[in-house]
């Protein structure tokens, strides 16, 4: 699904990503984790070929992501802070980014299981920061792609929606999709990953499922296992 | 491309400034035929404030544009979508959009006021293309500062310099060259100088169309010369498309190397 090779990522003086290598496989759902200014965003952003690597090669459904943005057709990206242009209605931007991007009747769908109808006729400057995140929810999954990006996709939602969001990510998992999370909610990663990729200093440090963490760290719970990588690599 | 050009323009046609823009051109052109009385007069007034204006407010928009949709283009950038496309259309909803304001706001009230009986019909028409030059010239600019630095002060108080530097302080130097070099022949030099400035070559390129070159004195002479024929009207529209082709060339080049 993913492949990525000996990538290089530098901003200004600042070594975010050091040589790092990943291979994701087809279906299932990875939980990319790691410190602040461990190069999370930055690695997703490689993918979808916002951030250009200073090296190294990355491929997405066996294409080249530096061979144009086609292969953007089969990534479904949901950006870390919801910042839209503020002047548009809700109901205008999902209409535009159909006609950007396609067709789909699976916006309907997704509006109704995040109760977003009252809100379709306000303009996104006026709507809270969780209402925003119902938006850009909707706008991601609404094109059914292969693989499914998600950066911190709990922020901002309520309890309930943080449910509906989860059954949510179940259901497109089992249509056999590829989903990558971010998220600093251990327990919102431990309940829906099964695999976890473990950035540190630009690098992969570990990457398995979880059980094979806890027995790797010698730590009875997630949490721990991971707060003993950190104090482990910084003391 | 069309498509981020056509939102981008709609977004613009929305927001309360391109109206503002829109209302301070009717009103300057009513204002200006009312004190004039006549057309002719009111295309010389009219051209000194576009020539200082229209640049002025295309680099305030462009630079403003590109910083407040900072997050519309990211949203884009994760779509399918070619980067050259969506900030081209960009810069194309801008321009277009400013220049459409331009175009009504001092269109109106000159035809209402009898534009198409009238003998400067072709003096108003090319001061409404150069003001449309100037605005794609100076919007490009303001969209290479934007996109050459992060920093959204920084951004606005370059944007202001470059504006400041070829509005006001080129023509000092200019002219503090020609006085220290008055002995020697000038005439080339000084083509050559007003060439190298959007704003000076729209200047001149009116001034003379507009048949007061003999205010210019000598240096008009040779001016006219120049500018006045249609091998010098070539010349000068197309060191205007120059100017707007190289800055647009540098939106693409930079666009593909930035990181978001």
């Amino acid at each position: 699904m993913v492949s990525i090779q000996n990538l290089h990522k530098k901003f200004g003086k600042n070594q975010v990503l050091s040589g790092l290598d990943l291979e994701i496989g087809e279906g299932g759902i990875f939980a990319v984790l790691g410190p602040n200014g461990s190069g999370k965003t930055t690695l997703i952003k490689c993918l979808l070929g916002m951030v250009i690597p200073n090296k190294g090669n990355i491929n997405v459904l066996g294409e080249n992501v530096k061979n144009g943005s086609a292969y953007r057709h089969k990534i479904d990206y949901l950006p870390q802070i919801a910042n839209f242009p503020n002047n548009l209605k809700v109901k205008e931007l999902i209409k535009m980014i159909k006609d950007l991007r396609g067709n789909t009747t699976l916006d309907q769908e997704l509006i109704s299981l995040f109760k977003l109808e009252p809100f379709l006729d306000k303009k996104l400057g006026n709507l809270s920061g969780g209402t925003k995140q119902k938006v850009n929810l909707v706008l991601t999954f609404m094109f059914d792609s292969p693989l499914v990006i998600l950066d911190e996709p709990t922020s901002g939602l309520d309890p309930i929606s943080l449910l509906r969001l989860k059954k949510l990510i179940q259901a497109e998992k089992a249509k056999g999709k590829t989903i990558l999370i971010t998220s600093h909610i251990m327990s919102f990663v431990e309940e829906i990953s099964d695999e976890i990729v473990f950035l540190l200093e630009g690098q992969i440090y570990f990457k398995g499922t979880i059980s094979e963490l806890k027995s790797k760290t010698n730590q009875p719970d997630f949490e721990h296992a991971i707060a003993s990588i950190l104090t482990d690599n910084h003391a | 491309m069309l498509k981020i050009l056509k939102y981008s323009f709609y977004d613009l046609m929305r927001s309360r400034w391109s109206y503002v823009y829109f209302a301070f051109y009717l009103l300057l052109g009513v204002v200006l035929l009312f004190l004039n009385n006549d057309l002719s007069k009111a295309v010389i007034t009219l051209m000194n404030v576009i020539i200082v204006l229209v640049p002025l407010i295309g680099t305030i928009f462009g630079v403003m544009y590109y910083y407040n949709s900072k997050e519309f283009t990211e949203l884009l950038l994760a779509q399918p979508l070619k980067r050259s496309s969506i900030f081209l259309g960009q810069y194309l909803g801008v321009a277009i959009s400013l220049s459409m304001s331009l175009i009504l706001g001092l269109g109106i009230p000159f035809i209402f006021y009898g534009l198409f009986k009238s003998s400067a019909i072709w003096d108003f028409s090319l001061l409404l293309i150069t003001g449309t030059f100037l605005t794609f010239i100076f919007t490009a600019l303001a969209f290479n500062i934007a996109l050459s630095n992060e920093n959204k002060i920084k951004g606005f108080g370059y944007a202001i310099l470059l504006w400041l530097f070829l509005a006001i302080i080129y023509d000092g130097i200019f002219l503090m060259t020609l006085i220290l070099f008055e002995d020697y022949p000038l005439d080339k030099l000084s083509l050559i100088g007003t060439m190298l400035n959007p704003i000076d070559l729209s200047r001149t390129l009116i001034l003379l169309k507009l048949d007061i070159s003999a205010l210019l004195g000598y240096t008009g002479a040779i001016f006219k010369q120049f500018f006045g024929t249609n091998f010098g009207l070539i010349i000068s529209i197309s060191m205007l498309s120059v100017w707007v082709i190289m800055p647009v060339l540098r939106i693409v080049f930079k666009a593909k190397r930035k990181d978001f």
